[in-house]
């Protein structure tokens, strides 16, 4: 296709057009949509602004302290983020444990195993996944999953290995387990849909190299395919990992909400988004809402690099598709 | 030769055993959407009537009741955040599609993209000191305003993807019959890619209607109607977090039905999304 060449000749038109200052209107034009697309750049300025405004006060109040200490006592006025940025990292990890093979695996199912006419319908059926809202899955996970998971599993679970600190007990059903589980289910249309695009994105002559040297079609797909677009997949996953650290609603919901530091998945827990989502309308002090907004800040930082990270990665694999 | 024989099978049994696999993975994967809207269906079903639909909420632990105002409020806060992203989230995207190729436009763009990825609760804390702090009152400006956040950037990738798609040909025949720039954009490939366009919002507006976490402290919520945009308003996703964490058999019933409603105007968005892309693929190929 000489598509590069037609676009090139158009957009000589179009500079001539309106570069040559010859029409107002098309000066407005363009005057409008640059400063329509300045405002993403302002959004996201804005937001940095804001959040780091409204922390100010917690930041000069507790420094660097406010990361490492486990106290978190709005009456006494001391605040510490510590058991937050545990639960979101246990959560978000362990999460990702779980979608990132199936995921993978679905991908490569759309993309390479499914017979064509069953492509569509699966990638449809995924990508609701990702459709139903946040408050959704909280309200199954409330009524539906944490009854299920305290009664056939939690309790098994204490009885049989409640030695070891991962499993002590008691049962309680709203735990860092449900939460994980809820956040793995919501991440993995976004890996998948990611990881699925890489995939398609392999130029069709590596797969017929490899056929031609005699691989079956799980070798290529695992020495030619996954590895040429690793990259990518790994973008992918960086992606939902982001997707993970920032969900709020569904987490908030199930995870029980106690600053408490545990390694047991048994245990309740509290994630940076759902401290803020829980005890924002509640907090009465300046400090109390500072803080809480600096927790905020972080993870609009953590959210930033990581999407930042993964957008790179996925464009380096992409690139020449849609993105110059 | 029999070592090879045996070698052979066995990369045949790997082959088809993984293969198999990705199938179960997606039969996994598929599972949670059947189950969930299953029950959804069920439950939502058995608590929806028409008390529900149209009257207030009654005080906690008290019988009956709905959500009529929430209902109201969902749409009211969405149609504004939709007033307020569409022109500017098509016109970054025309900017994108147009004039992407400058280091500028390819810093727009990575900002979308990392917009996208910002948690909506971070998008409500901020709208929460730009105008509730201000206003000294939760309100359905800052809740329509943090949804607009969330639906700028998702608006501005669509459009710049189908604006792209859009043929120069026709870009071309409108130049050559001497219409100005603006005048082709406008009138010819906007117009070609408005398909494309609606998709992107309407996707959009799905999202928008199901976030709870940004509105808990914008637009907080509302037992009684309102239709200021200085005042809390009601809305469906909050009131389901709030009525999911009561006591009360009744309002559990209620958190059912609101999210089966929730999650058909969701689907409906879709389908909608959909159908507006397989036109322009009419009308493009």
């Amino acid at each position: 296709m000489s598509q590069p060449e037609t676009e090139a000749a158009a957009n000589a038109i179009v500079r001539r057009r309106s570069g040559g200052a010859t029409f107002w209107s098309d000066r407005l034009f363009r005057v409008a949509v640059l400063a329509c697309a300045s405002v993403l750049v302002l959004l996201l300025l804005f937001f940095a602004y804001e959040l780091w405004q409204s922390s100010t006060l917690s930041i000069r109040t507790f420094g660097w302290r406010f990361w490492v200490s486990r106290e978190w006592d709005p009456v006494r006025e001391r605040f510490g983020a510590l058991p937050f940025i545990w639960g979101t990292l246990v959560t978000s990890i362990a999460a990702l444990v779980i979608a990132v093979p199936l995921s993978l695996g679905t991908a490569i199912f759309i993309a390479e195993v499914a017979p064509r006419w069953l492509r569509q319908p699966v990638s449809f059926v995924v990508e609701l996944l990702a459709a139903i809202p946040s408050v959704v899955y909280g309200l199954w996970g409330v009524f539906v999953l944490v009854p299920l998971l305290r009664e056939h599993v939690q309790v098994p679970l204490v009885q049989r290995w409640g030695h070891i600190p991962l499993f002590e007990g008691p049962a309680v059903g709203v735990s860092m387990m449900a939460a994980i589980l809820v956040l793995a289910v919501m991440i993995i249309p976004y890996i998948t849909a990611v990881s699925r695009e890489v995939i398609l994105a392999v130029p069709q002559e590596q797969r017929e190299a490899s056929y031609g040297l005699g691989a079956t079609q799980w070798e290529t797909i695992r020495r030619v395919v996954l590895r040429y677009a690793r990259v990518g997949i790994l973008g992918a996953i960086i992606l939902g990992y982001g997707r993970a650290v920032g969900e709020t609603m569904a987490v908030t919901m199930v995870i029980g909400n106690r600053p408490d530091i545990s390694l047991s998945l048994l245990q309740p827990g509290y994630t940076m988004a759902s401290v803020i989502a829980n005890e924002f309308t509640e907090a009465t002090s300046p400090l109390y809402l500072s803080s809480l907004t600096e927790i905020g800040l972080l993870l609009f930082v953590i959210t930033l690099l990581v999407n930042a990270l993964a957008r790179l990665l996925v464009w380096r694999v992409s690139r020449g598709e849609v993105h110059y | 030769m029999r070592v090879s024989a045996i070698h052979e099978l066995w990369r045949r049994w790997i082959n088809a055993i993984s293969l198999a696999l990705t199938g179960v993975c997606a039969v996994i994967v598929m599972a949670p959407v059947f189950i969930i809207l299953a029950y959804l269906l069920v439950n939502g079903i058995r608590s929806l009537n028409l008390e529900f639909l149209t009257s207030l909420p009654k005080a906690p632990g008290e019988a009956g009741g709905g959500m009529a105002n929430a209902i109201v409020g969902s749409f009211y806060m969405v149609g504004l955040a939709l007033l307020l992203s569409l022109p500017v989230g098509v016109g970054a995207g025309v900017y994108l599609a147009e004039f992407g190729r400058t280091r500028y436009a390819q810093l727009v763009r990575f900002m979308a993209d990392v917009l996208n990825g910002v948690p909506s609760i971070v998008i409500g804390v901020s709208v929460w000191a730009l105008l509730v702090v201000p206003m000294r009152s939760f309100s359905a400006l800052a809740g329509g305003v943090a949804l607009s956040f969330i639906m700028i950037p998702m608006i501005a990738r669509t459009t710049e993807e189908m604006v792209r798609a859009v043929p120069h040909a026709m870009r071309e025949a409108s130049l050559g019959l001497g219409a100005t720039y603006a005048r082709t954009m406008w009138s010819v490939v906007l117009l070609a890619a408005r398909g494309g366009i609606v998709t992107g919002v309407m996707l959009a507006l799905a999202r928008a209607f199901g976030e709870a976490a940004p509105l808990l402290f914008t637009a907080l919520g509302n037992r009684f109607w309102n239709f200021y945009l200085d005042r809390p308003m009601a809305n469906l996703p909050t009131q389901i977090y709030e009525y999911a964490k009561s006591p009360y058999t009744n309002w559990h019933r209620q958190a059912w039905a609101a999210a089966l409603i929730l999650i058909l105007v969701v689907l409906v968005l879709n389908v909608i999304a959909r159908v507006s892309t397989r036109e322009r693929y009419h009308a493009l190929r």
